[in-house]
């Protein structure tokens, strides 16, 4: 299971940043999505995978050594969060990059020298 | 607990000024009061580190490893005590500059919170909680740089949001990966569990993707496109206390991970280092010369400045890092001053294009001197404060038979010399035209020109006086060089 997921965000990541070597911007946060949550994933697998053992303690309050480590998941939750905030904030600055400079094409935001 | 205020006040500060929304001078004053309490502490911070040794804090009573701790070495006191002075400078102008709709914005609560990230990076002993100071300042940044929405501002804006945020996922990557083979992310913890493993040269991949984010942030060379275009466009208070703070924290990372946790895989990337210090003061002085606006030559100085930080701490000797430390300081304070001063002459002339302005020397003798103080101390003239620290870092690169380095140090200065020039005799020297004496040209107000006194008062005092503060920065990479006190105490745990 563990070599699957390290394939899957390889794959996510790179195909984050191929996205954000686009032209437009939607192609553009779409990679940086892509990337965070492989990036996320990357994170997640750090702690191990771990099948059939149980997170809760036994009656003994001691916790299975199979089980996998919980750190990262809970690394990856605040991770989760900034990146959706961070998301949500980048969505709005690009639609109004769109509106104010007419373009949402980087080629045209960077190099358009007479206003639209 | 006294290594926790330079953190908490700004952060109070920011809540309470946004509970005062619609209370405009209140909240400017918020902004000062909360940034001098927070240099005041900062400054206090450093004499009791410098005098007692490590502060550390286990927040919430969680033991090291486990818990997040905070710990205030000389280099971190240092650095958030001079932050927050600039910081504190950046307040008082912006209470002139800034204009009552961007206050309406929660300008004031952003700008608080920037100082607040800016300071728990300096402070945190915690790699992930790093990457959280991270995004907190980005976050504030990014909505103090799109604050006002003008055109060219988006345009400067998209480099930095792009490649800040690519550096940020680069850094959480290389973080899962350096937890998933060490099992840690404390960083005295890590330091410690590398210690003696013979093979540390296995977190090589993970310290090279923490140390590229760590190089975007501090805008090294292949890597700086964000700074020059994004820089110049916000107001100018905004871009001074950025100028300051933002690319340091990165400057500030790479210095303290490179000594602490990230060593002992990349003793063989020291020529690296080295080679990234002399690219990107070559390219960022070169840059500079296409330039014509202020800011924008600035800007440029920026990324060669901080191939010169880099430059004394890829030596890797107490010199060196010393001279690094003391270039640090200067280069913020001076750097910060210089973006206040350009703010002085836009006021003045509607520009800050060299062309379009003219005659300061005889109109007006403050900016001249303001300018001059903070100019040629930045282009390494004899009495002033970076005459001390570009030496340091010449003697640091000299003694560790650098030569390439040393021959690109003594260049690069002539040509930051050539650049400060460029602007003196653009914007000083010619006379004034007839008919743009005839406009009426507004005088900066005393709350603009209070800052850059300020600051260019420490500037001399560093370099007339500079003996203590080359002292204390002598005294700080004790702190870095012999990471062994910095484990015990953070793992030996005084509760």
């Amino acid at each position: 299971m563990e070599w699957f997921m390290i394939v899957t965000a390889g794959v996510m990541i790179s195909a984050g940043l191929f996205s954000m070597l686009k032209e437009g911007l939607v192609q553009i946060i779409t990679g940086i999505m892509l990337m965070g949550h492989g990036a996320n994933l990357m994170v997640f697998i750090s702690g191990g995978l771990s099948e059939g053992a149980p997170v809760f303690a036994n009656s003994d309050g001691l916790v299975s050594k199979a089980s996998a480590d919980p750190l990262p998941q809970a690394l990856v939750l605040t991770a989760i969060v900034i990146g959706f905030g961070i998301t949500a904030f980048t969505l709005m600055l690009f639609q109004h990059m769109k509106i104010k400079l007419g373009s949402a094409k980087t080629g045209d935001i960077l190099h358009r020298v007479e206003d639209p | 607990m006294s290594l926790l205020l330079p953190l908490l006040i700004p952060f109070a500060a920011a809540i309470v000024a946004l509970g005062f929304h619609g209370r405009i001078a209140l909240q400017r004053w918020l902004a000062v009061v909360g940034t001098l309490l927070s240099t005041i502490t900062g400054m206090a911070l450093v004499l009791e580190v410098d005098a007692t040794g490590l502060q550390v804090l286990h927040v919430g009573g969680w033991a090291a490893p486990h818990g997040i701790t905070l710990v205030a070495d000389r280099l971190s006191a240092i650095m958030m005590a001079v932050s927050s002075l600039v910081a504190f400078a950046g307040a008082i102008y912006a209470m002139e500059e800034i204009e009552e709709s961007m206050i309406r914005r929660h300008f004031v609560p952003l700008f608080l919170l920037l100082l607040t990230g800016v300071n728990g990076a300096y402070i945190t002993g915690d790699l992930f909680n790093l990457y959280v100071w991270f995004e907190v300042l980005l976050c504030s940044s990014f909505v103090l740089l799109a604050l006002g929405c003008t055109r060219e501002q988006l345009r400067g804006y998209l480099k930095y949001v792009v490649l800040n945020l690519f550096a940020s996922t680069l850094f959480l990557i290389g973080v899962g990966l350096l937890y998933g083979k060490v099992g840690s992310l404390n960083m005295a913890d890590i330091a410690l569990k590398l210690e003696g493993i013979e093979n540390a040269g296995i977190t090589g991949s993970s310290g090279l993707l923490i140390l590229l984010a760590f190089g975007v942030k501090a805008g090294i060379f292949p890597l700086f496109f964000w700074l020059p275009s994004s820089y110049p466009t916000p107001p100018f208070a905004v871009s001074a206390v950025f100028a300051g703070l933002l690319t340091k924290v990165g400057v500030y990372s790479m210095i303290h991970s490179t000594t602490l946790y990230l060593a002992p895989g990349l003793e063989a990337w020291d020529n690296l280092l080295i080679g990234a210090a002399l690219t990107t003061m070559i390219a960022g002085v070169l840059g500079a010369v296409a330039q014509t606006g202020i800011r924008r030559i600035l800007s440029f100085h920026i990324i060669s400045q901080v191939g010169y930080i880099l430059a004394g701490a890829a030596v890797m000797s107490v010199a060196g890092l010393a001279a690094a430390i003391f270039y640090l300081v200067h280069h913020i304070i001076v750097k910060a001053n210089l973006f206040l001063v350009a703010g002085l002459i836009h006021r003045r002339h509607g520009s800050d294009t060299i062309s379009k302005t003219g005659g300061l020397l005889q109109a007006s003798p403050f900016i001249t001197f303001v300018f001059f103080v903070s100019a040629f101390s930045l282009a390494g003239l004899p009495p002033l404060s970076s005459f001390w620290a570009k030496l340091g870092v010449l003697q640091a690169g000299l003694q560790a038979e650098a030569w390439l380095l040393s021959a690109g140090i003594v260049g690069v200065g002539v040509l930051t010399l050539i650049s400060m020039l460029k602007i003196w005799i653009g914007s000083f020297w010619p006379p004034q035209e007839e008919e743009e004496e005839a406009k009426t040209l507004n005088t900066p107000a005393p709350l603009m020109w209070a800052p850059c006194a300020l600051l260019a008062l420490c500037t001399l005092g560093m370099g007339f006086l500079g003996a203590p503060v080359y002292d204390l920065a002598v005294r700080a990479p004790e702190d870095l060089l012999q990471p062994q006190t910095y484990i015990q105490s953070v793992l030996g745990g005084q509760p």
